[in-house]
């Protein structure tokens, strides 16, 4: 695990025995290596169905696409327990994906419908699944990274043994709560396992302008966390830090912190156009640090599986978001008569 | 039936629930070993130890926060804001997320949370730590806000609030504190959502909140012995209002006055007054309407400017006589 930013470059992905070695290490099984890769595919896909629904005029509000940063999300989803609590940010598919919510229904709330996880209510930034412990999106940068701390508390007086991971951007880190809940999580050695997805770009602001010192992660030691800053583009390296993280807090040990230098390939939302970034930075991360590509060319390699293994499962992933769409816009608009539904319990 | 103080009041239904419901637990800054700025919490720390009385460092949008972490595992959690102000630094938790989370999520998350914040002047406190912000919190559709008057009111709406699945804003005022009044020593609540005639007259409606309640109460009184008989209508929880109870009154008395310390300008007088013109009873109202809010300036420091600041029952008594005798 390295604590400077990942470059990505074809010497980072290192050879396929160094890959053998790190994943004999960590004991992952060859079913949990296709998992990932499994994962990483239908995120992939969901992202790239959402921009096209949205250029076919389907999508009423806005998205915040997810689409390079697979490997966080996957590698995450890997080294926590199934009812672990989720607090998530507004670029959250890949990490409700990965967490395992039902993609139909995701696409459904996606297309604003009654069928859909929040009954069309709260769309792309608001999915929220609270059977599976998902507690949801937020459209308020930085806004969940408090309510971080009273899942923890509560985790903690009701005596259990589930952790909260809450996830963020490099530009909620800026946030003043960010401070506020990194002390108290610290204090009352809460168990939450903080994730920073480092794409980058607050929107259009490059973190180097954005943060007076780097990594972000290196903030964690002014409260006592500890932490690791990784290259988010490898799924193995994402999951080797979070399992250490979540070894750490499950074993009562309070917080910890993860930094992950990922890229997302789309823009901020619907209305990006770029502006702030060279073509040719966003072409090198796809042809050069793509996390599905490097991932694909290790399990080859290795001989995990073959060509046209990979080429089935991509397929499959495909097909299950192709379904979900069919089921989505099959299902109805929410009637107006429930207009004024949900506003007190 | 024992006299305690409005404060004592607040205290005891704390007390009571969290030994009735062991989710329940507070949390806040000085609210431990300091028994709280204003001694609310008083002897708790004791009594239910540092787990249940979570002492935080001065950080209050994550207080809230907190208390919405917790809120959405099942725990009841009852959080101090020191002074109504500082509810101001955590509205993005309350306004933005505790607020709108029951609804966005589709009705499939409850936030049953209670955040205590004394408001209002009176105490020297100057700009700052006097504020009644209660028409600001009005504006976010899934709080429930509410502002007891009386000791009575204020134990029997905190056993509600805390029982209510949904984030209640619970707006104390320090003058009141001190305020005593017969309050039962066993386990009752109070609806929320609903108002109360707290004095019943023919001639004049008034509609007033926390302090204004009292002020309103004894220029009641004093105009009664000149045969003015005024109505007094405390709507206790300022959100979901109840105007119904409000629009018969009107209906009755045919005069409308609303009195709020909270600035005029945006109070939710206007949202009475509107409500009351904008329905049928409109054609039973006999003189314009009126409104007596705090002035529009931040609450100096100085005692008597600080006085002339918000209404007194001199100006509820004039404005009072102004509508009765038909003046403008």
């Amino acid at each position: 695990m390295s604590k400077d930013k990942g470059k990505g470059s074809e010497k980072d992905i290192g050879s396929h025995k160094l890959f053998d070695k790190r994943v004999k290490q960590l004991k992952m099984s060859d079913d949990s290596l296709i998992g990932l890769y499994r994962t990483m595919c239908t995120v992939r896909h969901f992202e790239y169905m959402a921009d096209k629904l949205y250029a076919a005029g389907k999508v009423h509000g806005t998205m915040h696409l997810s689409a390079g940063q697979e490997a966080v999300a996957a590698g995450i989803s890997l080294a926590v327990q199934p009812d672990d609590y989720l607090i998530n940010h507004h670029r959250g598919h890949g990490h409700f994906i990965a967490k395992g919510a039902d993609i139909n229904l995701m696409m459904a709330e996606f297309l604003g419908k009654d069928a859909g996880y929040n009954h069309g209510r709260g769309g792309s930034m608001h999915i929220a699944d609270f059977q599976s412990n998902n507690l949801g999106a937020n459209g308020i940068v930085g806004g969940g990274i408090p309510q971080a701390v009273g899942v923890g508390l509560a985790l903690k007086m009701q005596k259990r043994k589930e952790i909260c991971v809450c996830i963020f951007g490099d530009g909620a880190a800026n946030e003043g709560v960010f401070h506020e809940a990194m002390n108290m999580v610290a204090l009352w050695k809460l168990p939450v396992l903080y994730i920073c997805e480092n794409n980058k770009y607050g929107m259009s602001m490059d973190v180097d302008r954005a943060v007076a010192k780097l990594p972000i992660a290196q903030r964690a030691d002014a409260y006592g966390i500890p932490w690791a800053c990784v290259d988010g583009n490898d799924v193995v390296e994402v999951y080797d830090a979070m399992k250490t993280a979540v070894e750490h807090i499950r074993s009562g040990k309070g917080p910890y912190f993860v930094e992950a230098i990922t890229y997302r390939y789309f823009g901020h939302s619907k209305s990006d156009r770029n502006l702030y970034r060279p073509k040719e930075e966003i072409e090198d991360w796809k042809q050069n640090r793509d996390p599905i590509m490097r991932f694909t060319k290790h399990l080859l390699q290795s001989e995990i599986i073959d060509e046209g293994q990979a080429q089935e499962i991509n397929a499959q992933a495909e097909q299950v978001i192709i379904k979900a769409v069919e089921f989505a816009e099959a299902s109805p608009e929410p009637d107006v008569s429930t207009l004024m539904e949900y506003v007190y319990a | 039936m024992p006299e305690i103080t409005y404060l004592e009041a607040i205290r005891q239904a704390l007390w009571q629930e969290m030994k009735r419901d062991e989710r329940v637990f507070l949390l806040g800054e000085d609210i431990g070993r300091y028994g709280g700025a204003f001694g609310l919490t008083h002897g708790m720390l004791d009594e239910f130890g540092e787990e249940r009385v979570l002492e935080t460092p001065i950080s209050e949008a994550t207080i809230v926060a907190t208390a919405i972490g917790a809120a959405l595992l099942g725990m009841r959690p009852v959080a101090e804001l020191m002074f109504m102000d500082f509810v101001l630094l955590s509205l993005d938790q309350l306004a933005n997320q505790a607020a709108k989370m029951h609804f966005m999520f589709g009705g499939r998350a409850t936030v049953p949370m209670v955040v205590r914040m004394p408001g209002g002047s009176g105490s020297g406190a100057a700009s700052q730590h006097s504020q009644s912000l209660e028409s600001v919190l009005m504006q976010f559709p899934g709080l429930i806000v509410i502002n007891p008057s009386t000791p009575y009111d204020a134990k029997g709406l905190m056993l509600s609030a805390i029982r209510n699945p949904n984030p209640v804003c619970f707006v104390e005022h320090k003058v009141l504190y001190k305020m005593k009044g017969e309050v039962p020593e066993g386990d009752y609540t109070i609806p929320i959502g609903v108002a109360e005639i707290k004095r019943p007259g023919r001639d004049i409606t008034v509609v007033a909140n926390n302090v204004m309640v009292i002020k309103a109460l004894n220029v009641a009184e004093k105009l009664s012995k000149e045969g003015i008989e005024v109505e007094v209508v405390d709507p206790r929880t300022m959100l979901p209002l109840d105007t119904e109870t409000i629009l018969q009154s009107v209906a009755r008395t045919g005069r409308l006055l609303v009195v709020h310390e909270a600035c005029q300008t945006g109070g939710w007088a206007g949202e009475v007054i509107a409500s009351v013109v904008g329905s049928p009873i409109f054609d039973y109202i006999d003189a314009p309407v009126r409104r007596l809010g705090g002035k529009d300036i931040p609450i100096p420091y100085n005692r008597i400017l600080e006085k002339a600041a918000v209404p007194q029952e001199a100006d509820i008594e004039q404005e009072i006589r102004a509508s009765v005798e038909g003046r403008i």
